[in-house]
């Protein structure tokens, strides 16, 4: 048994801080369930639990898609299709102390392994017991199920200690009530099968730029553009590396370099995204002077169909006044105005 | 190169824009059973098992090998996953196959797969870290600056790259497995799509597709016996090589990649191809957008650098040409990520088996002539390739 731990307060933000990284896609991810899980999750909406004969006679809840021994296909005639429970019996358990926030009680719970009564395997569900105490390997248990059923294992509220009854609310907003056994209500049976489900997709991360990008990020809150070079082939990287990617050695030495430079080649981007700039923007390759790699960087101030390979550029600014640590203060990169530089003298930077 | 490793059966979905029908195990096991099919197997049959697929973000699904292994009758097997970004296709065949060269295993099943629909791969490749601008929106963006330097570079012609887009979906029309089918395609049709990536335009990128590819490896012994039962040969192969190289390194060519080009001439000297024009008979090639076609021209040793456009416009790569590059319509016609290198392998294979059907090259069946699967991924970062052949090397 096992016992949660709280999670570490929150880091201040000051400006060498872990920065939080929050990767969201709107709306989330969809799953195409297939025929198998698409029919238990269609018996949970309806306030049922269904499990899946294997050809050796066991009933698989949640059911698989294929026999985990034999990978023969499961589920496919309706007498292998098996209704269990409601109740059923704990086989083993954790204690959850402090519930965060996506989890499905806002008080301590357990989570637990239930073998409903004629299955042969057990699923995971919360089982609100109120306390530890209260918890038992071998204890009874019985579904609280949800008004507002999708279709989804969080149908199942949690679990609750002792037989019952497992009463199955009207399918909320407008159902009639299912009895446990019964044929499903009117409501029930006026929806399609399920046959998708929509999760959603989010990863959060707290990154640290580390000792190159901080430094970097220094320069860049004064109007310093800086670089590394590499100790052994002499090439400038920027922005900064620690290490040189060709030849495997620390790369410690800061240049400072200038703001002005050629662009190597470019792209038009059309195509509207999320933080990106509003279309149409070029993004583009400026090989600084005195750098050895050419950085992406964005190319204003120009009509579109006027921007070149070879184009000479310089660094456009946010006024002194509205700087702040980032990459940011350096807006774009626009014409000099000088002549081009022949594709010759660059193309090795491409 | 270890024993000798053929394919012995492939498998391949049907690449559609959604397939809302079956859950992503459903999708996998539908190629993988395709495959045993062709070879004359079962899942019982099988001794190792190698999944592969493009970044977790492109579905969402973490470690998806661990979901999969009961649709893929690997319970009690070995199983695992390979990560090489867009090439992952192609090295999940090679590490297969090197189970088989390295004589571990007698048949190895290798699975590919992508299921898009579920998910958002533009976005997916555009999670910028905080500590830098987003300007890049998915790979077109990422890709374009290298094909202008290209076009720049070479002096091809404007019109090479609506060339590849109609010419492999002209292709296409003959692959009873291809997602895209546009009957009436021709130049006009391509120069009038919008314009995402300047120089991209919408018709001169790949699709984005759900589908699955899988392919049974076996030793000499196992595809002799599986040839013999099924009365289809197997696809020796004669050469495989992986290379990789670092995406910000100073000096790299990005255009033109030496990990491209080392990668080839390590599969060439296997294989004993010196003239790759008139040693292979077709070619399937990771052409994601229309203008990679003349650039891997050069990089694979086809053209001599600057000139790998020449053969695209003389129509040496057409279907009917004299090296046909991606019969099967290619990258830019089915394109579930992380199998759309594993189908290049398949198809390659497919050809010197004579198992390509109505995209059958002719001179590919004779056992004179080798046919290359290529892939390649990241900022064109990871490459993997293969030439197999009807004859044993």
């Amino acid at each position: 048994m096992t016992t949660q731990a709280s999670l570490p307060p929150e880091t201040p933000q000051t400006s060498d801080a872990r920065v939080v990284h929050v990767l969201e896609f709107p709306g989330g991810y969809t799953r195409s369930t297939g025929p198998v899980i698409g029919r238990f999750l269609t018996g949970l909406r309806s306030g049922r639990l269904f499990g899946v004969r294997m050809p050796d006679g066991r009933v698989l809840v949640p059911p698989t898609e294929y026999d985990p021994q034999t990978a023969a296909a499961l589920g496919a005639a309706d007498e292998d299709w098996v209704q269990v429970g409601p109740a059923g019996t704990v086989t083993t358990w954790t204690w959850v102390d402090d519930p965060r926030p996506d989890h499905p009680l806002d008080r301590p719970f357990a989570w637990a392994l239930i073998r409903p009564d004629g299955a042969d395997t057990a699923l995971l569900h919360a089982v609100d017991s109120g306390s530890k105490a209260a918890m038992a390997t071998g204890m009874r248990v019985h579904p609280t199920w949800r008004a507002e059923r999708t279709g989804a294992v969080k149908d199942i509220a949690c679990f609750a200690p002792g037989e019952g009854p497992a009463e199955v609310p009207a399918l909320a907003p407008a159902g009639v009530p299912t009895p446990v056994d019964g044929p499903a209500s009117d409501g029930e049976a006026e929806l399609e099968p399920v046959s998708m489900v929509t999760l959603p997709h989010r990863l959060e991360y707290r990154l640290r730029g580390g000792t190159v990008w901080n430094h970097f990020i220094d320069g860049m809150a004064v109007g310093q553009i800086r670089g590394t070079r590499c100790a052994k082939c002499g090439k400038v990287f920027v922005p900064p590396r620690g290490a040189c990617p060709g030849d495997g050695v620390p790369a410690t030495e800061w240049v400072d370099l200038p703001d002005t430079g050629v662009l190597t080649t470019f792209a038009v981007n059309n195509v509207p995204a999320a933080g990106a700039p509003e279309v149409p923007f070029i993004s583009g390759y400026v090989l600084l002077d005195g750098a050895d790699v050419a950085m992406l960087a964005l190319v204003s101030d120009v009509p579109w169909q006027e921007v070149r390979i070879g184009m000479r550029v310089r660094g456009v600014w946010v006024p002194d006044a509205e700087r702040t640590r980032s990459v940011k203060n350096l807006k774009w990169f626009a014409p000099t105005g000088e002549p081009d530089i022949p594709f010759e003298q660059f193309e090795e930077y491409v | 190169m270890g024993n000798r490793c053929a394919v012995i059966g492939v498998g391949q979905t049907k690449y559609r824009t959604k397939r809302a029908d079956v859950s992503l195990a459903g999708m996998v096991r539908e190629a993988a059973l395709e495959a045993l099919a062709d070879a004359g197997l079962t899942f019982a049959d099988i001794d190792s098992v190698v999944v592969g697929k493009a970044p977790d973000m492109f579905e969402g699904v973490a470690t998806p090998e661990l979901y999969l292994a009961d649709a893929l009758g690997a319970v009690g097997k070995p199983m695992m996953r390979v990560h090489t970004a867009g090439s992952v296709g192609g090295s999940t065949a090679l590490v297969g196959a090197s189970q088989v060269q390295a004589g571990l295993h007698e048949r190895v099943l290798v699975v590919a797969f992508e299921k898009q629909s579920e998910s958002n791969a533009t976005w997916a490749l555009s999670t910028h870290s905080p500590f830098s601008a987003s300007l890049v929106v998915g790979a077109g963006g990422y890709f374009a600056p290298y094909i202008r330097a290209y076009i720049r570079r070479s002096g091809a012609p404007a019109n090479i790259g609506m060339m590849v887009a109609v010419k492999d979906r002209i292709n296409a029309l003959r692959n009873p497995y291809a997602h895209l089918k546009i009957p009436n395609i021709d130049l006009a049709m391509v120069e009038e799509s919008m314009m995402l990536w300047d120089p991209i335009r919408y018709l001169e990128t790949c699709p984005s597709s759900d589908g699955a590819v899988a392919m049974v490896l076996a030793s000499e012994q196992a595809a002799e016996a599986a040839g013999a039962a099924t009365g289809r040969p197997p696809a020796w192969v004669h050469g495989a090589a992986m290379r990789s190289e670092p995406m910000g390194m100073a000096g790299r060519d990005s255009v033109d990649p030496r990990a491209g080009r080392d990668c080839a001439a390590d599969v060439y000297r296997q294989a004993g191809v010196t003239e790759p024009r008139r040693q292979f008979a077709a070619a399937e090639v990771y052409v994601p957008f229309s203008w990679y076609e003349p650039m891997w021209l050069e990089n694979l040793g086809f053209a001599e650098k600057g000139s790998g456009w020449k053969l695209t416009e003389a129509g040496a790569t057409a279907f009917d040409g004299d090296i046909p590059w991606n019969p099967s319509g290619g990258v830019l016609s089915s394109n579930p990520i992380g199998a759309s290198g594993m189908i290049r392998f398949a198809e390659a294979a497919q050809q010197v088996r004579g198992q390509a059907g109505e995209h059958q090259v002719a001179a590919a069946v004779d056992g004179s002539r080798l046919a290359l699967g290529h892939a390649y991924g990241g900022g064109s970062q990871f490459f993997a390739m293969w030439a197999v052949g009807a004859r044993k090397p």
